[in-house]
């Protein structure tokens, strides 16, 4: 007599046993352990179990994410490099340390789940950031983040493929905080568009992180 | 060099219209009537709640697309009570008067934010042919500053969870838009009140994360009388 209830745990299916977790879909919650994988453990980590998941979803939402990774490429250097360069302290330096890495594991994600989709992760772009004390490094955090927040939230009605919908919304989520805490750092309201984050456009999003860039 | 793009995968929607047109913007500000205002959110009420057109979820009672909308009704009518349910917090810390300066400031425009999110969610309700949830009756403990920020905390942090927890389930790509604006600012209201309890503003790390309605609505059941 099968028990019904009882979830295979051999084989592809093991780890993954769960069919739902807090909610959330089987196929999602794979989404997600494989981006948090791919963050964590580089592409490699993630089985060949999800690529059949990603295979409706096209090239799209791939090229989407291809502009979405340019972003935390950039995001990623800010912090990473740019950040010690200036010389940073107190608070500042704890949030370009913390965010820095969350953009680093943003990027991990997005390469991976990228590949995923049959695409091809662009290459770091190499950055100019015309900043040299801890006031200009945090006005352009506060430039880089709320740009980012209206980079994604105007890109990803666009995706096809739902899972990387919920990715990205797991993502602008976070840069919406870094957005409001680096805006309160500075005297600044931490909901500069009140109670509606604007979406942008390419261009528009191009127009402020595009003098970044030096290709 | 400028490069001219012809995105054919999906029509113009609300998200790009009013992203990329600021003529777009001021001509449907004219219409809602609020000539001064040049806050997207000013626009998103307008659109969500003075559309006269019938949506193609609207006019057929029968097609696919209208079990989409039932669907998105269903989503926009949850949020909406998480929303009444914010604004009604944040009323009453308010009316409290614990929170002076900056802080009270930050308290009262929060408030104030749930209330036009409220507003948006109403008229997105019936612009898809529904009828927006009740505002429910709602109880908050109310001690002390510091209490009230923790839950305030809590609070928010679900409420961007729920949103993230629905997006993928929103058919109606308008819907979304509004969606992920109000998401984005539960998050920043999230990370506000992390400051201000020395708690973190990130507390899911890199990947904020979703909840579900079941979890969410279980999380609130206290608060409603």
């Amino acid at each position: 007599m099968q028990d019904h209830t009882t979830i295979p745990t051999d084989g592809a299916n093991a780890g993954l046993a769960e069919v739902e977790v807090k909610g959330l879909t089987r196929s999602s919650f794979i989404l997600r352990g494989a981006l948090a994988a791919g963050a964590l453990y580089g592409a490699s980590a993630v089985t060949p179990f999800v690529s059949g998941a990603f295979a409706a979803s096209g090239r799209g939402d791939a090229e989407i994410l291809n502009f979405a990774l340019t972003l935390e490429y950039l995001e990623a250097a800010f912090y990473n490099e740019k950040g010690p360069q200036v010389g940073l302290s107190g608070t500042a330096k704890s949030y370009a340390k913390i965010f820095g890495e969350q953009e680093a594991d943003h990027v991990k994600a997005l390469m991976s789940t990228i590949k995923q989709l049959g695409g091809k992760p662009v290459a770091k772009p190499t950055f100019v950031f015309p900043v040299n004390s801890e006031s200009s490094f945090l006005k352009l955090a506060s430039v880089l983040e709320n740009t980012g927040v209206g980079a994604y939230n105007g890109a990803a009605p666009s995706l096809k493929d739902k899972e990387v919908l919920t990715a990205a919304g797991a993502i602008v989520q976070v840069e919406a905080r870094h957005a409001a805490a680096i805006n309160l750092l500075l005297g600044k309201s931490p909901t500069p568009d009140q109670g509606f984050d604007r979406p942008l456009t390419k261009e528009q999003v191009l127009a402020k992180a595009g003098p970044l860039i030096k290709k | 060099m400028p490069e001219t793009r012809t995105d054919t995968r999906e029509p113009e929607g609300l998200v790009q219209r009013l992203a990329r047109d600021d003529v777009d913007r001021k001509r449907f500000l004219k219409m809602a009537g609020s000539g001064a205002a040049a806050s997207f959110g000013a626009f998103v009420i307008a659109a969500c709640g003075s559309s006269k057109k019938a949506t193609t979820a609207a006019t057929s009672s029968t097609s696919t697309a209208s079990s989409g909308a039932s669907g998105d009704i269903a989503i926009v009518n949850y949020a909406l009570t998480l929303e009444y349910l914010e604004t009604a917090f944040y009323e009453k810390v308010v009316q409290a008067g614990l929170f002076k300066g900056k802080v009270g400031a930050l308290i009262k425009d929060f408030g104030a934010q749930e209330a036009t999110h409220v507003e948006a969610l109403k008229g997105t309700v019936m612009k898809l042919g529904g009828t927006p949830a009740a505002k429910p009756a709602a109880k908050f403990p109310i001690e002390s500053a510091n209490q009230v920020a923790e839950l305030a905390y809590t609070v928010e942090n679900l409420g961007a969870a729920a949103y993230l927890g629905q997006a993928a389930k929103i058919q109606n790509p308008e819907v979304l838009a509004a969606a992920l604006a109000i998401h984005s600012v539960e998050a920043r209201h999230a990370a506000t009140l992390a400051t201000l309890v020395k708690k973190s503003p990130t507390p899911d790390g890199a990947f904020a994360k979703p909840a579900d309605m079941s979890t969410v609505l279980a999380a609130v059941k206290p608060f409603l009388v």
